[in-house]
């Protein structure tokens, strides 16, 4: 399988590279990693007539901290977050939602940007960043804006990225010391989408629960923050009865698109069981 | 027809320089121009892992690599494991441990199993596992590739390069 014929374009700087969309507008596609991208062009789903790659530019790799934030390039892959010992200590959960990404040869290619960008809706990252309060630093022709990731996933492949603007970096809050964090997944082989995912950050106060961010992935067209299930758990004990709710309470907001992982009561299903596991799980790892 | 590059790069320390145009994926490159077939094609969909190679420190599938993206690149296929006719410890232990049936997956496991002893000299099983997780064998049910691996490493460890 051959791609339909394209111009490659190789910017070395962000001003190049935007100034290339520009001038080629709909035609064009940036290619981060390329492993949506490319295989896409291979199947002949998208025929972009230029592909300006990302890859030659500096600027938008590496991970680190900037005052209570973590700053992440867009191009940096996958295991340079699984690898990166500043992520493990200060975001864990992006460490542990990485290495459940794909298999080992996609890591070293796909990119944390292009997961997020692409808008699919079985992407980890995006569920990931949705827990984490994280903000997308976006560069086009009218200068650089930065967006919540709450709201920024519009629905199928659609983010609210303006025509000809790239996503440069990534910033994440640090959660205070002793946040504990899980992300579930389950799916059918290595390599595979999710059936459903649940990406959890919680704090506890003493037995009862203090804040918690609970995002599913894939089980809508957009990556879903279950506000719900958060707001029932804020000052309850996890026990049986509230997991239980607040499993029922994220199943709610769940409309999956059956396809060969399941139909969609089993895929709602699915996102209840991980909901709870990944509570329990973050409830282990969180300073009592 | 879009425009040609002429890219250049290292395959298994030797210059190579080709024309193709953009489309042109690296394993096609490899097999048909530079005649380098070791790496396989398989599924053409980056499940499979026969096609991985090793390109700039990283295992990649190369069917889902453009040739234009490699320009300067270092590139190793199985074919440049073994050195004067011996074989690599990886291929000596494959051999040893029956780690291969049909063949057809080995040379993108050599050069995934070549790239995570690098990165990780010592692995346990269960790291082997997960990090040749990419590379599809329908005959061996992996065991005695993961013992392979781990002969091989004790090897290599025993044998400071």
């Amino acid at each position: 399988m051959i791609p339909h014929s394209f111009e490659y374009h190789a910017p070395t700087s962000l001003p190049d590279a935007i100034a290339l969309m520009g001038r080629y507008g709909d035609e064009a596609k940036f290619l981060a990693g390329g492993h949506s991208l490319l295989p896409m062009m291979k199947l002949r789903f998208a025929q972009p007539g230029h592909l300006i790659d990302l890859g030659r530019i500096p600027d938008l790799k590496g991970i680190s901290q900037v005052g209570d934030e973590i700053h992440i390039g867009a191009m940096t892959t996958e295991n340079e977050l699984i690898w990166s010992k500043l992520l493990a200590e200060k975001a864990p959960l992006l460490v542990e939602g990485a290495g459940l990404i794909s298999d080992p040869q996609v890591r070293y290619k796909g990119t944390v940007g292009g997961d997020i960008s692409h808008g699919d809706p079985g992407n980890d990252h995006p569920a990931l960043m949705l827990a984490l309060d994280a903000s997308f630093v976006l560069k086009g022709p009218k200068g650089e804006r930065v967006v919540k990731a709450d709201g920024f996933f519009l629905g199928l492949y659609s983010t609210s990225m303006e025509p000809g603007e790239i996503l440069t970096a990534i910033r994440v809050p640090i959660p205070a010391p002793g946040t504990g964090w899980a992300y579930e997944k389950l799916k059918r082989k290595i390599g595979d989408f999710a059936t459903a995912a649940a990406a959890v950050l919680l704090a506890m106060k003493g037995a009862t629960v203090e804040s918690v961010s609970i995002a599913l992935t894939n089980v809508g067209e957009t990556p879903l923050k279950a506000s719900a299930a958060e707001a029932f758990l804020r000052g309850k004990k996890l026990d049986e009865a509230t997991l239980g709710e607040a499993a029922r309470l994220a199943m709610s907001i769940c409309d999956p698109a059956p396809d060969q992982r399941g139909d969609a009561e089993y895929k709602t299903a699915m996102a209840g069981e991980m909901t709870r596991r990944a509570l329990l799980s973050a409830q282990s790892r969180a300073a009592q | 027809m879009a425009t040609k590059h002429m890219v250049s790069f290292k395959l298994n320390g030797k210059d190579a320089d080709v024309v193709v145009e953009p489309r042109e994926l690296l394993i096609h490159t490899l097999r048909e121009k530079l005649l380098h077939t070791g790496p396989h094609i398989g599924c053409e969909t980056s499940h499979c892992g026969a096609c991985t190679v090793d390109l700039d420190g990283m295992s990649v599938k190369s069917c889902t690599v453009l040739t234009v993206q490699c320009p300067g690149a270092r590139i190793t296929t199985v074919e440049g494991l073994e050195q004067g006719g011996v074989l690599h410890a990886l291929q000596q232990a494959f051999h040893e441990e029956h780690g291969l049936q049909c063949g057809y997956c080995t040379p993108g496991m050599l050069t995934r199993a070549y790239r995570l002893l690098q990165e990780n000299p010592n692995p346990t099983e269960a790291e082997i596992r997960y990090w040749i997780s990419g590379n599809l064998c329908r005959c061996t049910g992996y065991q005695n590739i993961v013992k392979a691996i781990q002969s091989a490493a004790k090897k290599m460890a025993a044998v400071p390069a």
